[in-house]
């Protein structure tokens, strides 16, 4: 444990973005201004990196070597807007949501909120600041306690972080925030089970704003509910946001439902960021060989659309995070795949498709490839199965 | 008309416990499939999708289940029918199936080729090195790489799209005539399905298999299906082939959930229109149509029994395999296209029900929801 410890620090230690983060804060760490007006990033990602030792060995309990879950990511969220964080599974991006909240140790780098290094706050300080960051769970009723009914699921955060005086105004508070997500106010006695999936994740909303948070972060809000009740909640998450200003880091691998929440959105691959841009911007014009994959490879649901959509078929499965590939963490599966470069020379996420768009891309051939002077190296699109 | 492959009339399932009410899972389905065909069942978790394709397979409980009306292969041998023995022997050979959770799928404590070799040996009498060489070649097939060491590997040691190409190894082994895939891509990620999908589009269009798709995701039916079944609660209420349906939704069922779900190629901006109420709300079909609770097109009619199945008002030539809809109010979407796609507003053509809450249905759905909870 210890050995593990002091060689996770020792490899935190010449990390060069958490040293320079303490002084220059925000302005280092936002490359990205949004369209428009950007308002000041409210959460700021510096080099954030979450490895987890891989143990052997039952005596001498050695470290044999790190999944890599986020390996350098730097990212800001815009108060007030959405960051939407798409990838498959396996690319980090739930271990990203839990280290912003220090539910998993932090390797390096920083998670500036509101000009304070969560990263660095002793333990009982990060619980204070956790009032104003909460968690909105994938699995609705996993995350609620079985045993325990509404009101008392809801009170606890309060009581645990000192709002309201009293029980009878948390019940008052209670009431007003189960109205504000819809669910009906007979709920406080009632107990996770009785609900349907969709309320269920409203209670879990319910929760979170309960204790009146400035960020959200949404990990798959709505990937266990069905379609029709997907839409809802949603909604709710879009009204909440204008009714309360709040910002989300919204965590989902649904392309279409990121992009329909979100004001911008990063996609990740093994662990780091490959793009990010503002929604229609990313949308419209995909850069990086992994997004131009991967929406192409969502189904739509209509058959003029469907039967005219170029699929890129990426060979293979995601490479191990304990072992990922050199170079371009995507070049073992690109269809774009260049002689140089890709295999030895790990690409930095750089702006790209000119000023003002916000638009970056960790891609050497970026340019060639939107030029179209670079052609996908295996077929594209063709009708037969693609081997590995 | 010639014979269909297989000819599901009426089915019907009902689970009984003792001391407790019936619960009709699925309740009159009827829908046929043709060889080299794709056909979907689409609904959401409840609507009988999976019940369906077990009760087609011989997979469920004799005790406590009820089942009736037909499910003819070739039009003589009525699966429902048959004893153990006889659907043990059609399961792999003339039937096969594809499950939603590769990993529970497959024994974990098996090696993947002696389960892929059980099947070699049980229906085409397969032995020691031509079934390993088979099994290698039918890896190979679904496009697994180094298929001979793959098949001393454990299912824990495979991907999850991996595991899924070997369940659909094992399920093609015997060249089966109709393969039902129960939500085959649910449990991968996108670009793993996109493999997966195109390995099924493969598979029917080189060895002419029938493919009965199961799924909740439309977009899948979309680019797949030939004809789609959309279930709710346990009735078919929409049939068609797959354009007239996208095109047209004429059951306010499917027209909701189209409506409900962000699409890429949209412009983006554009707030969904959810189905309000959840699977929960709904009333039985003898009293009326189920989805009335949760209706936008809701009036009195509704409640008047269970709505019939009758041509949809694009349906072109009115016959058995056109586009059928099972409401009393359809949605016509012919006099406006384009605008029936994401907007819910009442159109032309529409009835003349307001959207809003309509007296009658207050008692309906709050009664049912107070059930539900």
């Amino acid at each position: 444990m210890t050995e593990s410890e002091s060689a996770s620090a020792s490899a935190s230690g010449p990390e060069p973005a958490s040293a320079s983060v303490s002084g220059s804060g925000p302005a280092s760490a936002a490359p990205v201004p949004p369209q428009g007006a950007p308002p000041a990033p409210l959460l700021t990602l510096s080099g954030l990196k979450v490895h987890f030792p891989l143990r052997r060995g039952v005596v001498f309990d050695r470290t044999v070597g790190h999944v890599r879950a986020v390996d350098g990511v730097s990212l800001s969220v815009p108060a007030g807007r959405t960051y939407g964080l798409v990838g498959e599974s396996g690319c980090g991006k739930t271990t990203l949501g839990r280290a912003v909240l220090r539910l998993t140790d932090i390797t390096a780098g920083s998670v500036v909120f509101d000009g304070t290094d969560l990263a660095k706050l002793p333990e009982g300080e990060m619980r204070r600041a956790r009032r104003r960051l909460q968690m909105v769970f994938q699995d609705p009723l996993g995350s609620l306690n079985p045993r325990q009914n509404i009101e008392s699921i809801l009170a606890e955060g309060m009581a645990a972080h000192g709002i309201g005086a009293g029980r009878k105004e948390r019940r008052e508070r209670i009431r007003a925030i189960l109205d504000r997500v819809g669910l009906p106010a007979g709920s406080l006695s009632r107990y996770p089970h009785e609900f349907s999936g969709g309320q269920r994740q409203r209670i879990g909303i319910a929760r979170a704003l309960v204790l009146e948070p400035d960020l959200l972060i949404c990990d798959e809000p709505v990937s266990a509910l069905d379609v029709s009740i997907q839409a809802q909640v949603l909604n709710l998450l879009e009204e909440l946001q204008d009714a309360m200003g709040l910002t989300y880091l919204v965590i989902a691998h649904d392309l279409a439902v990121v992009r329909h929440i979100s004001d911008v959105i990063g996609v990740m691959y093994l662990g780091s960021l490959v793009e990010e841009a503002p929604g229609d911007e990313l949308y419209g014009t995909p850069r990086h060989p992994y997004t131009k994959a991967l929406m192409s490879a969502v189904p739509v649901p209509d058959p003029k659309a469907e039967d005219r959509r170029e699929r890129i078929l990426l060979t293979g499965d995601l490479p191990s995070p304990a072992d990922p590939p050199a170079g371009c963490r995507f070049h073992t599966r690109c269809p774009w795949k260049q002689p140089t470069r890709c295999a030895d020379e790990r690409p930095a996420l750089r702006p790209a498709g000119g000023a003002g768009t916000g638009h970056r891309v960790a891609c050497h051939w970026a340019e060639e490839i939107a030029a179209g002077t670079l052609r996908p190296t295996g077929d594209l699109a063709a009708p037969v199965l693609h081997r590995v | 008309m010639t014979t269909r492959l297989l000819t599901v009339e009426d089915l019907t399932v009902t689970f009984t416990a003792r001391g407790r009410r019936d619960v009709t899972a699925v309740s009159g389905v009827s829908f046929d499939i043709g060889a080299g065909e794709v056909v979907g069942l689409v609904g959401e978790s409840g609507c009988g999708k999976s019940v369906t394709s077990l009760a087609l397979m011989g997979l469920l409980p004799r005790r406590g289940v009820r089942t009736g009306g037909r499910a003819l292969l070739d039009g003589s041998t009525d699966l429902l029918a048959l004893d153990d023995a006889r659907i043990r022997d059609l399961r792999g050979t003339q039937l096969a199936m594809v499950f939603q959770d590769p990993l529970s799928s497959l024994n974990p404590v098996v090696p993947i080729g002696v389960q892929v070799t059980e099947i070699l040996r049980r229906h085409r009498g397969l032995r020691g090195e031509r079934a390993r060489a088979e099994a290698a070649h039918l890896l190979d097939r679904v496009g697994i790489p180094d298929p001979a060491r793959r098949l001393k590997e454990y299912p824990h040691q495979l991907s999850g799209g991996m595991r899924q190409r070997a369940l659909i190894a094992m399920a093609v082994a015997c060249a089966p005539r109709l393969l039902i895939a129960d939500e085959p891509t649910t449990a991968l990620d996108v670009t793993i399905q996109a493999q997966i999908l195109e390995l099924l589009r493969e598979l029917v269009d080189q060895e002419g298999t029938a493919l009965l798709m199961i799924t909740h995701d439309l977009g899948v039916v979309a680019g797949l299906c030939d004809r789609v079944n959309v279930l709710y609660a346990g009735k078919v209420v929409e049939a068609a082939a797959r354009r007239p349906l996208f095109a047209a939704p004429a059951h306010p069922y499917t027209h909701g959930l189209l409506a409900s779900i962000p699409r890429l190629d949209a412009p983006r901006g554009q707030p969904l229109k959810p189905i309000r109420g959840s699977v929960n709300d709904t009333i039985a079909w003898a009293e009326g149509c189920a989805f009335a609770p949760r209706c936008d097109h809701f009036s009195p009619a509704c409640l008047e029994g269970t709505p019939a199945q009758a041509p949809a008002p694009d349906a072109a030539v009115p016959g058995p395999r056109s586009h059928l809809v099972r409401c009393v109010h359809p949605v016509n979407t012919a006099t406006a296209p384009d605008a029936a796609r994401r907007d819910g507003q009442p159109r032309p053509g529409h009835p003349p029900h307001p959207p809003s809450e309509p007296p009658g249905a207050a008692p309906a759905a709050s009664a049912t929801k107070e059930k539900a909870e």
